[in-house]
């Protein structure tokens, strides 16, 4: 991964509380996977940033070794990789995500 | 090339000795499964750290060849 592409993704995980790497966007998902946590962001009501993968395939590829993470959504907060699909999901269903949202100090308009 | 469910379990069994597994074929393409791993050598890691051991047992075929893998970890109860 070159320079350029690692520190773009620096920026991007550094300079939002709650970002998603994901396929396509929140209103126009295009991966099952993708959508899921974006549903579970929605039901969190936590603010989030989302970067679309399949317009950037240097990101998507690149986010990949950031994380030591083969596969795309790829949820952080506050700079820390948090997971995929399956373990945002457990971590919801086990409280653990609001937990997480609440330890991290991130803003929960909802 | 897609995955068959025999393989996947006997690549996660063999890096991963104790494990018990289960695999779900979601969509008969060879290409979409569940699988449940549950191993005591998970106790102590985090679900991330135990998601990539099973994902290195797949010796980086996860997000290539076998595009989707949902993916539960567990401890033995």
């Amino acid at each position: 991964m070159s320079e350029d592409v690692q520190s773009r993704i620096a920026t991007l995980v550094g300079d939002n509380d709650v970002v998603l790497f994901m396929k396509g966007t929140p209103l126009f998902p295009q991966c099952g996977f993708s959508s899921r946590a974006i549903a579970i962001l929605e039901h969190l009501g936590v603010a989030y940033e989302t970067v679309d993968v399949l317009q950037d395939q240097e990101i998507r590829q690149g986010i990949k070794e950031f994380s030591d993470w083969p596969t795309i959504p790829q949820l952080y907060v506050k700079g820390e990789f948090v997971g995929g699909s399956d373990i945002m999901m457990e971590m919801y269903e086990a409280g653990e995500l609001a937990q997480l949202l609440t330890d991290q100090n991130v803003a929960r308009p909802a | 090339m897609p995955m068959a469910a025999d393989d996947i379990a006997g690549m996660i069994q063999a890096a991963i000795p104790d494990a018990q597994i289960e695999i779900k074929d979601l969509a008969g393409d060879g290409n979409h499964y569940a699988a449940k791993v549950v191993s005591e050598s998970f106790r102590g890691m985090s679900r991330v750290k135990q998601h990539q051991t099973v994902y290195a047992a797949l010796g980086g075929r996860m997000g290539g060849v076998l595009h989707a893998l949902q993916l539960t970890t567990a401890l033995p109860n």
